[in-house]
C-alpha cells in the first residue's frame, strides 16, 4: 500500500525540522570557532563572519606549550585525553571480556548476584566514590597523573564492558565451542580460538563505548588533575570557559576539536554503537 | 553421523569436564574483581564510615564521631531541601521530555522516510558530543549580549533583546534542562528504535484488517510492546539525570542564587569547596538512597504497566 501523500510530506517536514534543531547548535559551534573575536562581540550581529579565520586552530596545533598558553594547553589536554581514553579502553576490554565470558557461559554460584553487583557500580553516583578515591589517589602519589586517571576509569568502565560483552557472547551459538571441545580444545582454548575471533563486532562496539565514556568523563578528572601534566580536554575547556574575559571563539574551537573524535567514531560506527548499546534491552 | 556427534556431545556435557566450572569462572572474573573491587568497594564502605564523623579536612587524623548527626543536619538544612527539589524537578522534567521527544523521533525514523540512513546519523551527533562541550555551547547560545538565541528571537520579532537566559534562578534551571534534553534525547531514540524494530509488521496489518486506525494501533500495539524498552531507558535516564553534575558546572556553577544547584553539585561544593568531608559523605549516601528509591518506584510502576499490556 502506498502511503498517503499528506503523510509523506508531513514526515519529511518533521525530519527537516529535526535536522535543523539538531544541526543548528552544532553549526553555531563551528561558525563561532572561525569568527574573529571582534566579530563575535560586535553589533550588528554576524550570522557568518565576514573574515573567517582558522587562526585559533593553528594556535592550538602549533604554539609551544609553556603552561600559560591556553591554545597550546588545549593540544596537550587532547593528547592527555587520548592517552587516558586509549589506556582505559585497552585494559577494560581485556579484563572485562574474560569476566564476561564466565558470566555468559559458565555455571557457578552467585552468578546473578555478582553480575548485578558489577552492574550496580554503573548506577552509583560518582560523587559517592570520589571523596575517598581522592584520598586514596593522593596517598598513592597519583594525583595529577594520567596513571591515576586510567586506574580510576578502568574501575568505572570495566563493569560496562563486562555487561556489554557478556550480552554479546550470549548471542553466539554455544555449539561451536562445544564442538571444538569435543575435538580436544580446552575451555580457554575454545575461548581464544573460537569465541574471540567471532566476537570482533562486539569487542569493537564495547571498545568504542569505553573510549567515549573515558573521553567524556569530567568529575574525576576535575578533582584529580591540576596541571597540564594530566588535565583532560573537558577540564581544560571548562576551566577556560569559566573565566570572564575568555574569547568564546577559542572555547568553541577547543569544543570542535574535542567533539570531532567521538562524533566521527559515532558516525562511522553508528550501527555497531546503537546495536551494542541496546543489546539485551529489547528482549524484555 | 550428526546424531552420533550429538550423543557424544550430550555425554560430554554430563561428564566431569563440565563440572568444576566454578574455579575457572572465578579465575576469569578475578581480574575484573581486582580492577573494580578495590577502587569501588573500599570507597563505598569508606564513604559510609566517613558519613558518621565530623571530618572537616582532607588530611588524615582523628575526627569526632557524631553518629547520624550529618544525616540529621542534611534533613534540617533548607539548602538541602532546595537542592533536592531542583534535582527532582530536573530529573522528572528532563526525563519526561526526553522520553516524549524520543518516542516521536523514533517513530519518525521508523517511518518510510527518504534518506533514512542520513536522518538516523544526524540523531547520533548530540549523543556523541562531550557533555562539557555541549554545556559550553549552550552557555554561548544563551549569552545575553552576543548569544544567537536572542538574535534568532529578534529576527522573528519575538523580543529577546539583551535577555540573559541564565540570569534568573528558575529560568536558568529550565534552560539547562533544555540543553540536557537536546543532548540526551538521542539515547532514548536508540532504545525506542531498537524496540520498534522488534514489533512484527503483520500485527499492524492484522489490526488494520480489523478496522483499527493508525492512532488506535499506536496505543494498542506500539506502546504496550514498547514498554520493556521504555522501562530500560527511563531508568537509565532517571539515574543519570539525578546525578547531573557536569552540565551544571560548566553552564551555571549552581547559580544564579543557587537556582540550578542540584544535589550532586551541592555535595561537590560542600565537600571540595568547604571541605566538609563528613557531611559530604552523608549527602552522597542520601543520593544513593534516593536513586534506589526512584529506580524501585519506576520498576514497580512499569511492571504493572507491562502486565496490563499483556492482558
Amino acid at each position: 500500500m502506498k502511503p498517503a501523500r499528506a503523510y509523506t510530506i508531513f514526515i519529511h517536514v518533521a525530519a527537516v525540522l529535526m535536522g535543523v534543531v539538531i544541526l543548528g547548535p552544532f553549526l553555531w559551534l563551528f561558525i563561532s570557532s572561525i569568527s574573529p573575536a571582534k566579530e563575535l562581540i560586535s553589533v550588528p550581529f554576524h550570522w557568518f563572519p565576514s573574515h573567517p579565520t582558522i587562526s585559533r586552530f593553528k594556535d592550538i596545533f602549533l604554539q609551544s606549550a609553556n603552561g600559560e598558553n591556553v591554545s597550546a594547553n588545549f593540544r596537550v589536554s587532547m593528547v592527555n585525553s587520548f592517552i587516558v581514553a586509549t589506556g582505559t579502553t585497552f585494559i577494560s576490554i581485556l579484563v572485562g571480556s574474560l569476566g564476561a565470558y564466565a558470566f555468559a557461559r559458565l555455571k557457578f554460584r552467585f552468578r546473578r548476584t555478582m553480575l548485578f553487583g558489577f552492574l550496580s557500580v554503573y548506577m552509583l553516583p560518582p560523587i559517592v566514590l570520589v571523596i575517598p578515591l581522592y584520598l586514596i589517589i593522593a596517598n598513592m602519589g597519583l594525583l595529577d597523573t594520567k596513571l591515576g586517571l586510567i586506574i580510576t576509569y578502568c574501575s568505572l568502565i570495566t563493569p560496562f564492558t563486562l555487561w556489554t560483552m557478556s550480552n554479546y557472547f550470549r548471542t553466539l551459538p554455544a555449539d561451536l565451542e562445544e564442538a571444538a571441545r569435543v575435538d580436544g580444545c580446552t575451555r580457554l582454548g575454545a575461548f581464544f580460538r573460537i569465541v574471540i575471533p567471532l566476537s570482533k563486532p562486539g569487542l569493537f562496539a564495547s571498545a568504542l563505548f569505553a573510549f567515549l565514556l573515558a573521553w567524556d568523563e569530567f568529575l574525576f578528572a576535575l578533582i584529580f588533575t591540576s596541571t597540564t601534566n594530566s588535565k583532560t580536554i573537558p577540564v581544560a575547556i571548562a576551566e577556560f570557559a569559566g573565566k570572564y574575559s575568555s574569547d568564546y571563539g577559542l572555547v568553541c574551537a577547543g569544543g570542535v576539536l574535542a567533539a570531532l573524535p567521538p562524533v566521527i567514531l559515532a558516525l562511522i560506527f553508528q550501527k555497531n554503537i546503537v546495536g551494542g548499546l541496546t543489546a539485551g534491552s529489547v528482549k524484555g | 553421523m550428526i546424531e552420533e556427534k550429538r550423543n557424544v556431545l550430550e555425554r560430554f556435557k554430563s561428564s566431569g569436564r563440565f563440572r568444576g566450572e566454578g574455579i575457572l569462572a572465578f579465575a576469569l572474573i578475578l581480574p575484573s574483581l581486582l580492577v573494580v573491587g578495590w577502587i569501588i568497594l573500599y570507597p563505598i564502605l569508606r564513604t559510609f564510615w566517613m558519613s558518621f564523623f565530623d571530618i572537616e579536612s582532607p588530611l588524615p587524623g582523628s575526627y569526632p564521631f557524631v553518629g547520624l548527626h550529618n544525616y540529621f543536619a542534611a534533613f534540617k538544612s533548607s539548602d538541602f531541601r532546595m537542592v533536592t527539589e531542583h534535582s527532582l524537578y530536573f530529573t522528572f522534567v528532563s526525563t519526561f521530555f526526553e522520553l516524549t521527544l524520543g518516542i516521536l523521533i523514533a517513530l519518525l525514523l521508523n517511518s518510510p522516510l527518504k534518506f533514512r540512513g542520513f536522518w538516523r546519523s544526524i540523531v547520533v551527533i548530540p549523543w556523541a558530543l562531550p557533555t562539557i562541550v555541549n554545556g559550553a555551547l549552550w552557555k554561548w547560545i544563551y549569552n545575553g549580549n552576543y548569544g544567537v538565541l536572542n538574535e534568532l528571537l529578534h529576527v522573528f520579532h519575538l523580543g529577546g533583546q539583551g535577555h540573559n537566559w541564565l540570569g534568573s534562578p528558575f529560568e536558568a534551571l529550565n534552560m539547562v534542562i533544555i540543553a540536557d534534553i537536546w543532548k540526551n534525547t538521542s539515547l532514548v531514540v536508540f532504545f525506542i528504535l531498537a524496540g520498534l524494530q522488534t514489533i512484527p509488521s503483520d500485527l499492524y496489518e492484522a489490526a488494520r484488517v480489523d478496522g483499527s486506525t493508525p492512532v488506535k494501533s499506536f496505543w494498542n500495539i506500539t506502546i504496550p510492546l514498547l514498554v520493556p524498552s521504555i522501562m530500560v531507558v527511563v531508568i537509565l535516564r532517571t539515574i543519570d539525570a539525578f546525578k547531573v553534575f557536569d552540565i551544571i558546572y560548566i553552564m551555571t556553577k549552581g547559580g544564579p542564587a543557587s537556582g540550578t544547584q542540584t544535589i550532586s553539585f551541592y555535595t561537590y561544593q560542600q565537600t571540595f569547596s568547604n571541605e566538609y568531608f563528613g557531611y559530604g559523605s552523608a549527602l552522597a549516601y542520601l543520593i544513593v538512597i534516593f536513586t534506589l528509591v526512584i529506580a524501585w518506584f519506576y520498576i514497580k510502576l512499569l511492571r504493572q504497566g507491562t502486565l496490563e499490556g499483556v492482558s
